[in-house]
């Protein structure tokens, strides 16, 4: 969800329909079109991976390989197994697929919000894990990798948008996002900066990096149910506090302040923030090695919400194992997820090669006594709320960020979250 | 072996027919008997494989292939089908056999939450429903059997790590086990039972999971490798009335279709469960698509679009590569190496890579093109400007294709041809009007039509350069530049939700549309051929 893998979709789309389609253009042979090379290509990145033959068979992409490998063999030897850790890409969909087919790996490693969907497919198996245990991880993670009361993923990562800023042309911490917008026009006006406030928008619009200020201005998406769960017939989208959303939205965008603007992209944010052309970056941890590299002063809290208004609540995301419900080597897979994996100690090897903010709280707080900035990556991912994974929320990202572009770009800011919200209604009615 | 064959004729007297045989050369022989083998041997191969699977088509397929191919290639009687059958076998495999299975896909609901059987989504439903119960102990498991560690019986031999006592759990309910020696809170032997390890552990995972020691409170079960857990399920599964019931609640759960699919749902319309399962919806994804009036307008659209992109991109970069070829072709051109070199440069650099940057040039604010031009115009913000973005765009990749293409068609138009043409009067544009570009469509024709199939097709540019945006709030699903191969693939993989059968439906469409409009090129390109 934080950088669209525009690519790998690309790849698997190619495969599924050129074989029908392009099929019938008569001449079914010669690819070369204008831009000839690349049909091929792509399509052979798509085959689905191949299940690598061992005891124990885990999924994961390519930033977690070695972390993952590492723990993976330990358990290997302490088991007298053999096994295999394989980056995939597109690793959901090809995870469900496979699985679906009996070819599919014991264990797969990724984000919460995939549950929903994953478990309407049957792909993965609630996990045991006892009270006593689950208490040792923050409570944000456990509520996030919990679907219809169960347990379904062993957390070891949480994630959440931060504000990042660069204290050399900005010395101040702001207290309220318009303090930041304030600063960031001034600057903009004196010509020392392109850009305001960089929070990706672009032509399609970032549902994502524009929740907190849509929660802080009142708006949610889902509301919960009585145990806690997000209920699909409970849309705020379009909802009174979502209007008045909208316009303040529309006042900060193009056709008013240009603090937001749709130039500002999920290509460019970072960039442009490491590039000095921007005073604030609206981010998550993924964005750290570039800010740390770019050689300013620089700073990071939670994101503060606007000026006498709700806080401002991120969609926090958290990364988990899972176990895979076709899998070959069941009994391995879980003793792996609930036995190893659940230590202090894969966790600490998970944080250090991956460099996720940990979900244990002890590993927290002994990473903040080294790490102090890591207390700000950890306040964010504890005031947001989970990222909904009920597989409704798929119908909306994609209307809702393109409803935060157009009102950016100066369509009335009401009418169009009223709109968005009947689209959204229909799609999962 | 091609001249090889084509030296019999193709009647032959019963007479001669002894005669030929001789005349084959040897090594011809044996590669041929050796590639024969090498087929038959590799469908006797596959053949367990497949029964094991139960692929009957895929059996009848190999096995009339095997036929077929010994049939024409051993005896000597079907000459032309010797040169037919590879590409008809091809043909079959990569294009007609695609086309069924998409069409039968098109005839069910399969997608997010249908892709597994009745069944299996009733068996995970109720395997998903087993809670621990709270406060109950965590056993030290071994796994023993009094059979076969492969086979079972098993038996679960448990230690509760409160009080170090062991106990042996079967399918029958939980026994003390005195004489077990226990070892660092695990049973470690005991009379009568063979401990299993890790890996027969493992490799028994499915039986053992039927295995349940019904205790009060709901019933232990394996954990792992090394630990069991007492748990309990609500649910209970009703074979004969197809129904599942909570026991808690009462509720009854029954299959009740909702929308293009079934789900376990009770007498309030509370879903048990979002899971639901694959089937047949015979041709209701095509009375969607052509009833739907969204959908059929937004195909329209896109369908429309689509022809422009393809006829425009087809246009500019033919025009454009064409000049350039002419003028480059002119000997007074100095340097025209270097030249031809420079204008293959869009063409050398991979189009992902190209079209991520032009994606950036685009940009309003930081953008390469309005900070040239002066301009401040918001290129993917608007449907038309975007679409001119675009055309330009895919102008840039697809002229040095034309280019090359058309550099070589002129330097095989014989020079006199236009010397004769300038003698009597039809020099310069009359020239090239009446003489050169009727001659160069010929060779370029059919490369046109191949070009124009691709752009109806090509998904990276609209993919990469839009994402097929811009969008309007209404309609998330067709975008302003969504060529119908964009908008199909968001239809079946998009972000709500993969919709197989659905977006089959439409690929099949696609499929006919896309055969038609070749179909009536092809007649067009026939007429150029005419020229001379």
């Amino acid at each position: 969800m934080r950088i669209p893998l525009r690519a790998a979709v690309a790849a698997v789309g190619i495969a599924a329909l050129t074989a029908g389609c392009s099929g019938g253009s008569g001449d079914g042979a010669a690819p070369a079109g204008t831009t000839a090379p690349e049909g091929g290509a792509s399509a052979e990145e798509t085959g689905a991976p191949a299940r690598d033959d061992a005891d124990l068979v885990i999924w994961t992409d390519e930033l977690k390989i070695d972390p993952v490998t590492q723990i993976a063999e330990q358990f290997g030897e302490e088991n007298g197994i053999s096994v295999a850790v394989q980056a995939v890409t597109d690793l959901q969909a090809n995870f469900i697929t496979a699985n679906a087919a009996s070819n599919g790996p014991d264990v797969v490693v990724g984000a919460h919000d995939w549950i929903g969907n994953m478990v309407q497919n049957g792909a993965i198996d609630p996990l045991q894990i006892t009270a006593d245990q689950l208490g040792q991880y923050s409570e944000v993670a456990v509520d996030a990798v919990t679907y219809d009361d169960q347990l379904y993923g062993l957390p070891y990562g949480v994630e959440a948008l931060v504000l990042y800023r660069n204290t050399d042309l900005a010395p101040e911490a702001p207290a309220t996002l318009d303090d930041a917008f304030a600063t960031g026009l001034q600057l903009k006006e004196a010509g020392t900066v392109e850009s305001a406030f960089n929070l990706p928008v672009g032509e399609l619009g970032d549902a994502y990096h524009m929740q907190p200020l849509y929660t802080s201005l009142g708006g949610y998406v889902f509301g919960r149910d009585a145990s806690g769960a997000y209920d699909p017939t409970d849309l705020g989208v379009g909802d009174e506090a979502s209007q008045a959303a909208g316009a303040r939205i529309q006042e900060l965008g193009e056709g008013g302040s240009g603090v937001l603007t749709r130039s500002v992209s999920g290509d460019n944010s970072i960039a442009l923030f490491a590039d000095g052309q921007a005073p604030y970056l609206l981010s998550g941890p993924w964005a750290r090695a570039d800010v740390e590299a770019a050689g300013f002063g620089w700073d990071v809290q939670a994101v503060p919400g606007f000026a006498g208004a709700e806080p401002a609540q991120p969609f926090t995301g958290v990364q988990a194992f899972y176990v895979a419900s076709n899998g070959t080597n069941k009994a391995f897979a879980q003793e792996f997820v609930t036995g190893t994996m659940n230590t202090e100690e894969a966790m600490q090897t998970m944080y250090d090669g991956a460099n996720i903010p940990p979900s244990l709280v002890s590993l927290q707080e002994s990473e903040v006594a080294a790490d102090p900035q890591l207390q700000a990556y950890l306040d964010a991912a504890n005031a947001g709320e989970p990222m909904p994974s009920i597989p409704q929320m798929g119908a909306v990202f994609e209307p809702l960020g393109q409803a935060y572009s157009a009102i950016i770009g100066g369509a009335d800011g009401a009418e169009t979250m009223v709109q968005t919200g009947d689209t959204i209604r229909a799609a999962i009615s | 072996m091609v001249s090889q064959q084509l030296r019999p004729a193709p009647q032959e007297s019963p007479a001669s027919h002894a005669a030929p045989r001789g005349s084959r050369s040897v090594p011809v022989l044996l590669l041929k008997v050796l590639v024969l083998a090498v087929v038959i041997s590799t469908v006797v191969a596959l053949t367990p494989a497949l029964v094991a699977a139960e692929r009957w088509g895929f059996l009848v397929f190999f096995w009339v292939l095997v036929l077929l191919v010994v049939a024409v290639y051993a005896t000597r009687r079907a000459i032309p089908l010797k040169y037919l059958l590879p590409g008809a076998v091809l043909l079959f495999s990569f294009v007609v056999y695609p086309v069924i299975s998409t069409f039968q896909v098109s005839l069910t609901n399969l997608g997010d939450g249908t892709r597994a059987t009745r069944e299996e989504a009733t068996a995970q439903i109720l395997g998903a429903s087993v809670v621990q119960a709270p406060d109950a102990p965590r056993y030290n498991l071994s796994v023993a059997t009094t059979g076969s560690p492969s086979a079972g019986p098993y038996a679960f031999l448990l230690v509760d790590p409160a009080t170090g006592e062991a106990s042996v759990g079967t399918d029958e309910g939980l026994e003390p086990l005195p004489d077990a020696t226990v070892t660092d809170g695990f049973v470690t032997a005991a009379d009568g039972y063979e401990l299993l390890t890790p890996v027969q552990v493992n490799d028994a995972s499915a039986q053992l999971a039927d295995l349940t020691v019904p205790v009060d409170g709901g019933a232990i079960r394996q954990l792992g490798i090394r630990q069991a857990f007492l748990g309990s399920t609500p649910l209970v599964y009703d074979e004969d009335a197809e129904t599942i019931t909570n026991t808690d609640t009462g509720a009854v759960y029954a299959p009740t279709l909702q929308g293009d699919r079934e789900y376990y749902v009770s007498a309030d319309g509370q879903r048990l469960s979002d899971q639901s399962w694959a089937a047949d919806v015979g041709l209701a994804n095509y009375v969607r698509a052509f009833t739907d009036a969204r959908i059929l307008s937004d195909f329209l659209g896109t369908f429309g679009w689509t022809l422009v992109f393809a006829t425009l991109s087809v246009a500019t970069t033919f025009a454009l590569g064409t000049v350039l070829a002419i003028v480059l072709n002119d000997r007074r051109v100095r340097g025209q190496k270097v030249y031809r070199s420079v204008l293959l440069l869009p063409y050398a650099i991979p189009s992902f890579i190209s079209l991520l940057l032009w994606s950036g040039f685009w940009n309003t604010d930081f953008g390469l093109i309005n900070d040239l031009t002066g301009l401040s115009v918001n290129w993917f913000g608007g449907e038309t400007t975007a679409k001119v973005a675009v055309i330009l765009t895919n102008l840039w990749l697809g002229f040095p294709y034309m280019f090359l293409v058309v550099t070589g068609a002129l330097q095989a138009i014989p020079e006199d041809l236009k010397e004769a043409a300038g003698l009597d009067g039809a020099g310069g544009f009359t020239g090239f009007r009446t003489i050169t570009f009727p001659l160069l469509l010929i060779p370029t024709a059919p490369l046109l039509v191949a070009s124009f199939a691709f752009n109806f097709n090509n998904f990276n540019t609209i993919f990469l350069l839009t994402g097929g945006g811009p969008f309007t709030p209404d309609n998330p699903t067709a975008g302003g530049t969504d060529l119908l191969i964009s908008y199909t693939i968001r239809l079946a993989f998009g972000a709500s939700g993969a919709q197989f059968g659905f977006a089959s439906a439409i690929a099949v469409l696609l499929f006919i549309l896309t055969g038609v409009v070749a179909a009536l090129q092809f007649r067009l390109t026939r007429r150029l051929e005419d020229v001379i």
